[in-house]
């Protein structure tokens, strides 16, 4: 097992959904006042050194510059406060330039986080708010949506490999039930493979149930250096393996639209620091933007052959209770995706699973986890490990 | 170096008069009905699309070559959702085409009944006859079945 890179002693995550009325700042400061809250050892101004945030677009509030105002927020001027933008990976970035400002030795105690307000923009609206993270003059020109990029990965997965509508139904039915389970998640609610295969096409072959649904939100961890976690909690979660890759901003240039590139390497770099495979995660959160990004991140990770996502959803494996769960959130289909909280949001449920805080969808002694985040159309890809501390 | 955008016909070219392989003189061609992507005078790369630095050999020395625009669907979707100023074409296709000189290109499929999409699809480039009134004003190509 790889050494700890940098260790969680807290985590906070708002109530993700419709927020009417609350602005991004507002949001950040809720989910960073429970990681204070549930750390009772830490003074946050005494102790924390550092911020690492992330956020997509400075669109939707007409709010650039955050990085001070949330600060400024939750009270800890002067610090010095970063921002990271890498699309719907924007937080996954933030915690990775936290972990290499607590493996330099510049700082051992900082607070991590993203957030992102988007209900108040029309569907339209944030439609083209998301197409920014893709190509303008070459996809973004052409009439090609988010939606729309992930449809054109299906379309060659169903080719390829024979994978059907119903399975990546499963993948939404499968969250929300987990959704159910989390009183965070945007979605409260149980439905059925039919229910996603009659929705409205949005980009065939996904449906509007195949699609995380727009959501405001935020998240929020505490991370320290492994050698003084302990001043803060009996019940640490160590960071052991992270990995980082990228390719083309565009998805027409690559070599394979059925796999994830960023995933595998990020994947590998991840598994060989943590010094695991993927048999030993007893728990995942997958980016599951649209319902075929779960079931490609199964083969990307290792979970299953390349091509048999598909079955490994019809087997039930990824189910609470099965062998691997993933998305014990909701993930983002259910637990909702508003995008810069989302890479902060998969550590939070993986830290609440290792120390056995997941309440009705906690995975019995679950001591390994596992989160994947990517951003765009798979531009940027995050994979992190993390292991039990105590 | 940098001439005015204003005239559409004339390209972006430098001290020499050579025309630089940038996106907005791709777009220029397309205005005159040619698809055109750029080769690396050093290593021969075919390049799509024009860019400044060869990512195979870091050339920097490039000529223009008009592709001839025959090419297979590659995979696709439907797109019944789209942005604002495509909403009056929903629902309409959008796929990634490989051209017979190896790049692949993304863009509209038109002409051609939904129903009777599906990958390996032979398919033909086309231009628009307008140019769009919002910036950045670049004539679109598009792909149709070909005859």
């Amino acid at each position: 097992m790889g050494k700890p890179i940098a260790s969680i002693v807290s985590a906070g995550i708002t109530k993700f959904g419709v927020r009417d009325g609350l602005y991004m700042r507002e949001l950040f400061a809720e989910a960073a006042k429970e990681a204070f809250d549930q750390c009772p050892n830490l003074n946050p101004r005494r102790d924390v050194q550092a911020l690492f945030v992330g956020m997509m677009s400075d669109s939707y509030e007409h709010q650039a510059h955050v990085a001070p105002l949330f600060l400024d927020w939750i009270g800890l001027t002067p610090n010095p406060a970063f921002r990271t933008e890498a699309a719907c990976a924007s937080s996954s970035v933030a915690m990775r330039t936290a972990l290499f400002a607590i493996a330099s030795g510049m700082y051992d105690v900082v607070l991590v986080g993203g957030v992102e307000k988007m209900t108040h923009v029309s569907t339209t609206g944030v439609t083209e708010i998301l197409a920014m993270a893709s190509d303008f003059p070459f996809e973004q020109w052409h009439g090609i949506s988010f939606p729309g990029i992930f449809g054109m990965m299906a379309v060659d997965h169903m080719h390829r490999y024979g994978t059907t509508e119903e399975q990546m139904a499963k993948v939404a039915v499968k969250n929300h039930e987990h959704g159910v389970l989390n009183p965070k998640a945007h979605f409260q609610k149980c439905i059925t493979v039919d229910d996603v295969l009659t929705s409205r096409p949005v980009a065939w072959p996904l449906k509007l149930y195949d699609c995380c649904p727009r959501s405001d939100g935020a998240s929020c961890l505490v991370m320290t250096s492994p050698e003084i976690a302990r001043r803060f909690t009996d019940t640490p979660v160590n960071i052991v393996g992270s990995g980082q890759a990228q390719d083309t901003l565009s998805l027409f240039d690559r070599e394979n639209f059925s796999s994830m590139k960023v995933t595998r390497i990020a994947a590998e770099q991840a598994y060989k620091k943590a010094g695991v495979g993927p048999a030993d995660i007893d728990v995942a959160e997958l980016h599951d933007c649209f319902t075929i990004a779960e079931i490609i991140a199964y083969e990307d990770l290792g979970f299953c052959g390349q091509g048999k996502g598909g079955s490994l959803i019809d087997e039930g494996v990824t189910h609470l209770g099965g062998k691997l769960p993933t998305n014990t959130s909701g993930g983002l289909k259910a637990k909702g995706h508003p995008v810069g909280a989302t890479g902060t949001a998969q550590a939070c449920e993986i830290y609440l699973q290792l120390t056995n805080q997941a309440g009705r969808r906690q995975v019995a002694g679950a001591e390994v986890g596992l989160t994947e985040n990517v951003g765009g159309s798979a531009s940027t890809g995050v994979v992190q490990i993390y292991r039990r501390g105590d | 170096m940098v001439e005015s955008k204003t005239d559409k016909d004339s390209f972006i070219r430098d001290e020499n008069g050579v025309i630089l392989p940038t996106i907005e003189n791709f777009y220029r061609f397309c205005g005159q009905r040619k698809l055109m992507g750029v080769k690396c005078s050093r290593c021969q790369t075919i390049l799509w699309p024009p860019r400044s630095i060869c990512r195979k050999c870091f050339g920097d020395k490039f000529d223009w070559i008009e592709f001839q625009g025959k090419g297979k669907l590659m995979t696709y979707t439907i797109i019944h959702f789209p942005p604002t100023q495509f909403q009056a074409l929903a629902p309409y296709a959008v796929g990634i085409v490989k051209l017979t000189e190896g790049p692949q290109l993304p863009g509209m499929i038109r002409y051609v009944k939904l129903e009777d999409l599906r990958i390996g699809l032979n398919l033909q480039v086309d231009f628009e006859s307008t140019v769009p009134k919002e910036w950045p004003r670049w004539p679109r190509y598009f792909f149709k079945t070909s005859s």
